[in-house]
């Protein structure tokens, strides 16, 4: 027991003493896990982008319940890591409480906004993107109907969804827009069994593209759609792939892009609010090798000057979370 | 509502409702037999990955039907030793079936797969696709009968015809053979089947057994029949809605059939119109979700009655000296 406790002890200063020598970037990552083809994943490229460019190493740590949030955070904190990036909403709570206990730390949290002196919240326009794949939407559809499935009823995916309208009825005013929640409960996010039902009614329904915004559930979205031969739109990180030929796009927001830029400011990291929109490369839409053929160039020509405009400020998409309203249903 | 869409819904409703029926009669051979089984959810998640692993390695999906059953009998089969063998607390047990699953499933997935928990999807053979019944496409012109036959019976995967061909199976089991009326009473009286002469642990594990067979069966359906790949967590809390429907049905093969289908069709109705206006009011999306739960609620309190579950059941069986 005694040899036990040494050892620990010995093991625990040392972690200690070389966790103080260190100040390199801590990456967390949220409960979808590191490679979930989506935003975890995207994440971690903007780190490993800023790795292989500084020559620098990062700590990461992937989270396996929700009681390791605060754990991981402080621990990271202690170990002197700097600056600490987190992915996900859900680190808001606790961040708020950890960050003014390491005011010499600066962390940054992506999706999510904390008010504090050395956080850096990173959030994305993602109306500007949803209603960019909603026009293409619109003029890729001949019924003139189309889909979006959200996953849980909350007021971002409410984002999506307006500007998704928004999009869909610039192009086509007497468009028809059916628009599904997959629940209330964060089981929501993970039912590609109910995405798939919530699929095979909009399309009896008459729609013929459909927007996934709803992470897992939306695999089953996007493979229903492929199934009956309709169009399906992904969202997050470039899910063309998944049925190359049957994913008209995604709605990319560049989480890859913000880590990075995040961990090359290292210590002197920026804090305060920092939004990522069309203007800056934080969202775009995805063009690849598998979505090509289903682009026309009168297409990709609408939605390029769309882009301008909204770059420039000439277009406003309405924020959904501005006014907890959409102007259009 | 016109007709077509009442086909719709309906087809909607056997869809939703074979994974519940399937893990609902696994449940009633299990708790009939006197072994209370809430590890259901964590048999069918189990059964679920396997499947979708082994149907993607080895582009059957019948195979992966083999592994999904096997992965859920060996769940079946700790249940069985923590309740018949070390007579330990059978929710306890089921509890921790439930939480090994959620966790297994993940961490196996990423570690074959790396695809955060998930499994590649499955194309062409490695999936059950839909089966055209004879003639649908001759008739399916035909009014009123036409869709009935090709929209509504036909286009299933054949999981789905065998989940409801086990109703009437399970109904003979347990009425009409001499297996099930020692099945019955070992749930009842295990003291008398033990007078005589039969073996209580011999057939409490034949009921653990045949419950992972079932959900074995009703996860492969989840992972290679309705989807194509296995995602975290996809099931979704069916199984707990099946043993609602267990105790709705009172422990029987029927009305567990009738059960099943009411929680199909309450979703079904739940999935296609989420804009529902009455009286011109539309009703908030929270609550026509929660629908099928507060009709649940409604019935059980007011139109069930009182359900005994059987009276041996969530004890271990104890020989007398």
């Amino acid at each position: 027991m005694t040899f036990v406790h040494k050892f620990l002890s010995t093991a625990a200063a040392l972690a200690l003493s070389a966790g103080a020598a260190l100040s390199e970037p801590a990456l967390i990552f949220d409960l979808g896990g590191k490679f979930d083809k989506s935003f975890n994943e995207a994440a971690f490229n903007g780190a490993k982008r800023w790795a292989d460019e500084s020559g620098g190493t990062f700590r990461e740590i992937e989270l396996q319940s929700e009681a390791q949030r605060e754990q991981a955070l402080r621990r990271f904190a202690e170990a002197g890591a700097n600056p600490i990036v987190m992915t996900g909403f859900a680190f808001g709570n606790v961040l708020g409480e950890v960050a003014p206990d390491y005011p010499d730390t600066k962390f940054a949290i992506i999706d999510m906004v904390v008010d504090a002196p050395n956080v850096r919240s990173v959030v994305f326009n993602e109306h500007e993107g949803s209603y960019l794949v909603g026009m293409m939407a619109a003029m890729a559809s001949t019924s003139g109907t189309v889909g979006f499935i959200g996953g849980m009823d909350i007021p971002l995916i409410r984002k999506f969804a307006c500007g998704y309208v928004q999009g869909v009825k610039a192009v086509n005013p007497d468009a028809t827009v059916i628009q599904n929640m997959t629940g209330t409960t964060p089981a929501a996010w993970n039912d590609p069994v109910k995405g798939s039902e919530l699929t095979k009614a909009q399309i009896s329904q008459g729609a013929d593209v459909v927007y996934a915004a709803a992470g897992g559930t939306g695999v089953g979205v996007l493979q229903t759609a492929a199934d009956e031969n309709i169009l399906s739109i992904g969202v997050d990180s470039n899910q063309n792939y998944m049925h190359p030929g049957k994913v008209l796009t995604s709605m990319m927001k560049r989480v890859d892009n913000a880590v990075y830029e995040a961990m090359k400011m290292g210590e002197n990291l920026e804090t305060g609010f920092n939004v990522m929109g069309v203007a800056n490369g934080g969202i775009d839409y995805a063009m690849d090798e598998h979505n090509a053929p289903l682009v026309s160039d009168e297409m990709k020509a609408a939605v390029d000057g769309a882009k301008d405009q909204i770059a420039s400020g000439a277009l406003a998409v309405h924020d959904y979370m501005s006014d907890n309203a959409c102007p259009v249903e | 509502m016109d007709f077509l869409t009442l086909i719709e819904l309906l087809d909607s409703t056997v869809r939703s409702a074979t994974p519940l029926l399937l893990a609902c009669l696994a449940g009633l051979y299990s708790e009939r037999a006197g072994i209370f089984d809430i590890g259901l959810e964590g048999k069918m998640l189990a059964a679920a990955f396997f499947s979708a692993a082994i149907a993607f390695m080895t582009g059957s999906a019948w195979l992966g039907l083999l592994a999904g059953i096997g992965a859920s009998l060996v769940l079946s089969v700790i249940h069985g030793l923590a309740s018949i063998n070390y007579r330990g607390n059978q929710l306890i047990s089921g509890v921790a079936i439930n939480f090994l699953a959620a966790g297994m499933t993940v961490l196996v997935a990423e570690d074959w797969f790396s695809e955060g928990g998930r499994t590649p999807s499955l194309e062409g053979s490695a999936r059950f696709g839909p089966i055209k019944l004879p003639f649908a496409d001759q008739i399916a012109d035909t009014p009123v009968v036409g869709p009935i036959y090709a929209g509504l019976l036909s286009g299933h995967s054949v999981l789905v015809y065998v989940a409801f061909a086990m109703v009437p199976v399970t109904w003979w089991v347990l009425y009409r053979s001499r297996f099930g009326l020692r099945l019955r009473a070992v749930g009842e009286a295990p003291e008398a089947v033990d007078t005589a002469g039969v073996s209580v642990i011999r057939l409490r594990y034949s009921a653990v057994i045949i419950c992972g067979v079932l959900c074995g069966v009703a996860g492969a359906y989840l992972a290679t029949g309705l989807q194509a790949n296995f995602t975290k967590d996809m099931t979704a809390n069916r199984g707990f809605i099946a043993l609602a429907a267990l105790i709705f049905a009172k422990w029987r093969p029927w009305y567990a059939l009738a059960a099943c289908l009411l929680f199909g069709f309450l979703f079904a109705i739940e999935t296609r119109f989420q804009n529902i206006a009455l009286f011109g009011v539309p009703l908030p999306l929270q609550l026509v979700q929660a629908l099928p739960y507060i009709l649940t609620v409604v019935i059980l309190a007011g139109f069930v009655g009182k359900a005994i579950p059987p009276r041996a059941g969530g004890e271990a069986y104890v020989k007398e000296r």
